[in-house]
């Protein structure tokens, strides 16, 4: 291992190459920190996006005008608004409104940290275009398939998990796939609230190295290769989860 | 095609597949299903200037309101902002400029790449199908950090000195990923198109050029245009981006303009009021869009 480390500083002298974070073990921890904090961000939004779009979805079916009304304005503010003013004013403006508490140190802090509403907000952001999706889904299960379940003894409940859930998911993967690729790629905003992702360690190690043009190409590589990983694998699901005979082939 | 007219449901949208388990999928937006109907006919449904009228209306108030219970030496937020508003509507119009000028650039370019991707030469087709993916999968900050960083200040050709300015360095970053979304919505354009097209254009001896102007590309446009315009509203609100490098446009100005005065009860009412700036601009944009769509679905 020393020995490829050795390799990328005699890369350095020779080629003026400096990609510190392979072999400077302080650059090195960081970034990959960053990395994980990446992913965890994601996961995390993901996860409540599906969330808020599955309830949304089912308060959209309300039979109640105003309920419907307001996700409605919800889905619509939050499409047509950009997702960087909607995170400004999560974290700055409504978090400048949240009570203080105090720290470990006998500091006052933020209730909620940087981490926190860069979490909050995306998955505001990612859940408003699930709740479309997710109806969409529900909307392809035929009636028919509904009666069929409910001559069959099924409860209105039952039937929804076991029936319409499961070929709603199938019809939603491939636009879920594409809304969670988006999701990935809009964690790179949290740079604008200094949560410590992948952009933000970045630009911390080419501040301190001026290694502005590695670490760029570096980035631009690492979201490409996460984002091929992510869509690889999403194509993988869905041809495990398909139906036989429906959809094209 | 489905007559979206809400009298009866539509049948499956293609009939190879009547024994299927589910409906077709039908995107949330090209159909009036029944409870997008339901949607349709809220008020919210179809935007007018009123709409809007009524946004700022109840966006004045609550500034108003919250203004009357501050101090009374100091200016009421309303005031304040309204006294801002024409720097900050500056910054709005400086954002509008980047979103055009990007999508002009990244329209030209991404048309062409579209084309190249269904070139027959396999090394066109893919070095631009790769370069469309590349700049398609890489997050769009990311894309404006590099160019940001990446181009110089300025170019000199000979005697010629061309300067870069950050605002035209973020046109270009901005419009790299548009570049590769048009290209994709190009390939998926020409690739919608049924293949007796090509067929039918081959048996009346049209060259492979000929087929490709004067067949195929001009059943494109009308597919093309809706997500297109999709596009360029997601691009307008990725304009703001920009200000994390530096430009001068709306967002950094709201920053200056809440260091400049330092009340932070201007948080809410400043980001809000960018905010439903934004909505006012994107949303009848995504209606027309959604219109668009209608329209063209029932004439194919």
């Amino acid at each position: 291992m020393e020995a490829f480390f050795e390799w990328f500083r005699w890369l350095y002298d020779e080629t003026g190459i400096n990609l510190t974070f392979i072999y400077d073990s302080f650059d090195r921890v960081r970034l990959v920190k960053g990395f994980w904090t990446t992913i965890l961000l994601s996961a995390i939004c993901l996860v409540f996006s599906v969330i808020i779009g599955i309830v949304g979805a089912w308060l959209q079916g309300s039979r109640l005008k105003w309920t419907r009304r307001i996700v409605q304005g919800y889905i619509q503010f939050f499409r047509n608004t950009p997702p960087l003013v909607q995170l400004y004013f999560f974290y700055f403006a409504l978090g400048s409104l949240m009570p203080k508490v105090q720290n470990e140190w006998g500091g006052y802090e933020p209730i909620l940290g940087n981490f926190a509403w860069a979490v909050i907000s995306l998955s505001f952001f990612a859940g408003s275009f699930n709740v479309e999706i997710f109806r969409s889904g529900i909307e392809a299960v035929p009636a028919s398939t509904i009666e069929a379940a409910e001559s069959l003894g099924y409860t209105r409940l039952k039937a929804y998990i076991h029936i319409v859930l499961p070929l709603a998911f199938r019809v939603c993967l491939p636009a879920l796939s594409n809304n969670l690729v988006n999701l990935v790629k809009t964690t790179t905003l949290a740079f604008a609230i200094a949560v410590p992702e992948m952009l933000y360690v970045s630009s911390q190690i080419w501040s301190d190295n001026v290694n502005v043009r590695e670490m760029m190409t570096f980035l631009l590589v690492a979201y490409v290769g996460l984002v091929g990983v992510l869509v690889w694998a999403m194509n993988r699901w869905e041809r495990a989860m398909k139906i036989p005979g429906y959809g094209s082939q | 095609m489905i007559r979206c007219n809400g009298k009866r449901r539509s049948p499956p949208l293609n009939p190879k597949h009547e024994l299927a388990v589910l409906l077709p999928i039908r995107p949330a937006t090209a159909c009036a299903s029944s409870a997008d109907r339901k949607i349709d006919q809220l008020p919210i449904g179809r935007i007018r200037a009123i709409h809007l009228l009524w946004l700022f209306l109840i966006f004045g108030v609550s500034a108003f309101a919250a203004g009357a219970q501050n101090e009374a030496n100091q200016l009421s937020i309303a005031r304040t902002i309204l006294a801002w508003t024409p720097l900050l509507l500056k910054g709005f119009g400086f954002n509008i400029l980047i979103s055009f000028m990007s999508m002009a650039i990244g329209t030209v370019i991404g048309s062409v790449i579209g084309v190249l991707q269904i070139s027959l030469l396999p090394p066109v087709r893919l070095s631009s199908k790769f370069l469309t993916q590349f700049f398609r999968n890489s997050p769009w900050l990311v894309l404006l950090f590099y160019c940001m960083f990446m181009i110089p200040f300025e170019i000199t050709v000979g005697e010629l000195r061309i300067p870069f300015p950050d605002w035209i360095k973020a046109v270009i970053g901005l419009s790299l990923p548009v570049m590769a979304n048009v290209s994709e919505i190009v390939r998926g354009a020409i690739n919608s198109i049924p293949s007796g097209q090509w067929e039918a254009s081959e048996s009346l001896a049209f060259n492979r050029r000929q087929q490709i102007w004067l067949i195929i590309l001009p059943q494109c446009y009308k597919r093309m245009l809706p997500p297109w315009m999709n596009l360029y509203a997601i691009l307008t609100m990725a304009t703001v981006l920009a200000s994390i490098v530096g430009v001068e446009e709306v967002m950094t100005l709201a920053g200056q303009v809440l260091a400049a005065d330092g009340r932070p009860e201007l948080l809410v009412p400043i980001y809000s009021f960018v905010l439903v700036w934004f909505f006012a601009y994107c949303y009848p944009i995504a209606r027309w869009t959604i219109r668009l769509e209608r329209i063209f679905a029932l004439k194919i």
